[in-house]
């Protein structure tokens, strides 16, 4: 089961002392997809990716990446190998050039691609011979990504890579990760740019408060979920509609709106039914969709 | 040929750009034996997944629209029938172009043309019961 996912894990926890950052995490990647995870900050989104790539231990449960276990030091060596992260921060060695540190990381690889960091060096305007540490956020973030896509990893992990990018950046980033993709390359990537999210990932993981709240393509999104909002002639007859499908009701005044996935008909039948004076249905953006599963219940 | 695809519309993308292919050989932009760009190409142009691109492809290839060869290339293939139908759908604009400068010249704006040549098929469908 696990082995036909490029990430997977059951059950996944980490506590620091009393606090849970992660707890009960049942993630699944597919390989050959460019998928995004979404959460809020503190949502525990770094936590994860810092255990699937053995940087730190589990609490409880299990995972693998590339089939590998993440708990298995040997057996994580290996997968990191076939894995490119970028993390948040970014961290390179300050006292090199663009130049140095290319040629240094090029140098443990060995499906290195030095015409893909060539390409990448052009496009992204950065100078080789100046210091890493006296370039811009921005500069920086892009140098970790060339480091990481000339790689030509199995697997790419991204942690808010979008980060101190102008949108200009964060285009050419896009663009990157969709060459990436077509290339055979996995992607993940945490992001709180929604909009991007919703151009380039096939599919969403969204977290809160520790756990997978959603996991779902983006095509079933646009052909399934939809907003619904009835008005009615006096107060909303009643709140409950016990059609299936339905994630969230909220009345004001006189409208009841729905977020509803699956048989929207049928919600539009109830409320014409409850003699709805006008039912509007418009499709959910990943935006709305978001904001309706990290809401305070 | 430029595609435009929409992430804010509740039709998944790959359906989009498969109408949109659809639409250009429609309107005869796209002819039979012209050639697509490939899946890394066009995803990397779109700024869309590659997957968008191969679902849309296969489809469209299930459909008989396109054949696919070793290389990623694609080719449109118009068969007798979709050329015929292609016909069609352009004499049919041509008689509409006609139509609708009429009526222009009568005086309806673009909005109530609209809206009336809507109404005849939402009518007639339901008519005839098929929608």
């Amino acid at each position: 089961m696990s082995d036909s996912y490029a990430i997977f894990t059951d059950n996944l926890g980490k506590s620091f002392g009393k606090m849970k950052a992660v707890r009960g995490l049942d993630l699944a990647v597919k390989p050959g997809r460019i998928t995004g995870f979404l959460g809020r900050n503190g949502a525990g989104k770094s936590t994860t990716i810092k255990m699937l790539l053995g940087m730190m231990r589990p609490t409880t449960g299990e995972g693998t990446v590339l089939g590998k276990r993440i708990d298995c030091p040997r057996e994580s060596v290996e997968m990191r190998r076939r894995v490119a992260y970028v993390s948040e921060d970014k961290r390179l060695y300050g006292y090199m050039t663009v130049e140095q540190i290319i040629a240094f990381t090029g140098s443990f690889f060995p499906g290195w691609r030095p015409e893909v960091a060539e390409n990448l060096l052009g496009e992204y305007e950065l100078p080789r011979k100046r210091k890493i540490k006296a370039l811009s956020r921005g500069m920086r973030t892009k140098l970790a990504l060339l480091l990481a896509f000339a790689r030509r990893p199995e697997l790419v992990i991204l942690d808010e890579p979008s980060e101190g990018l102008d949108p200009v950046g964060i285009e050419q980033l896009l663009r990157a990760m969709a060459v990436q993709c077509a290339e055979g390359t996995t992607v993940f990537f945490s992001s709180h740019q929604i909009a991007d999210v919703e151009r380039v990932a096939d599919d969403v993981c969204m977290m809160e408060k520790g756990k997978l709240v959603l996991r779902l393509s983006l095509d079933e999104m646009r052909k399934s979920y939809r907003q619904i909002d009835a008005v009615f002639p006096a107060a909303p007859p009643e709140l409950n509609f016990r059609v299936p499908g339905i994630l969230s009701v909220r009345e004001s005044g006189r409208q009841l709106s729905f977020l509803a996935s699956g048989d929207t008909e049928a919600i539009v039948d109830r409320a014409r039914d409850l003699h709805a004076v006008s039912v509007d249905v418009a499709p959910v953006g990943l935006r709305d969709l978001f904001l309706e599963m990290v809401k305070e219940r | 040929m430029f595609f435009r695809l929409n992430p804010a519309t509740g039709q998944p993308l790959y359906l989009q750009l498969m109408e949109q292919i659809r639409h250009a050989t429609e309107t005869g932009a796209l002819r039979d034996g012209d050639q697509l760009p490939g899946i890394r190409t066009l995803a990397e142009q779109l700024v869309v997944s590659p997957n968008t691109v191969v679902r849309a492809y296969t489809e469209l290839e299930k459909e008989g629209l396109l054949e696919l060869r070793q290389g990623s290339g694609a080719y449109v293939t118009l068969s007798s029938r979709t050329r015929r139908r292609t016909d069609r759908i352009q004499a049919a604009r041509r008689r509409l172009q006609d139509l609708i400068a009429d009526l222009r010249s009568e005086g309806l704006s673009d909005e109530e043309i609209r809206r009336a040549v809507e109404a005849e098929i939402l009518y007639s469908a339901e008519l005839t019961g098929k929608r």
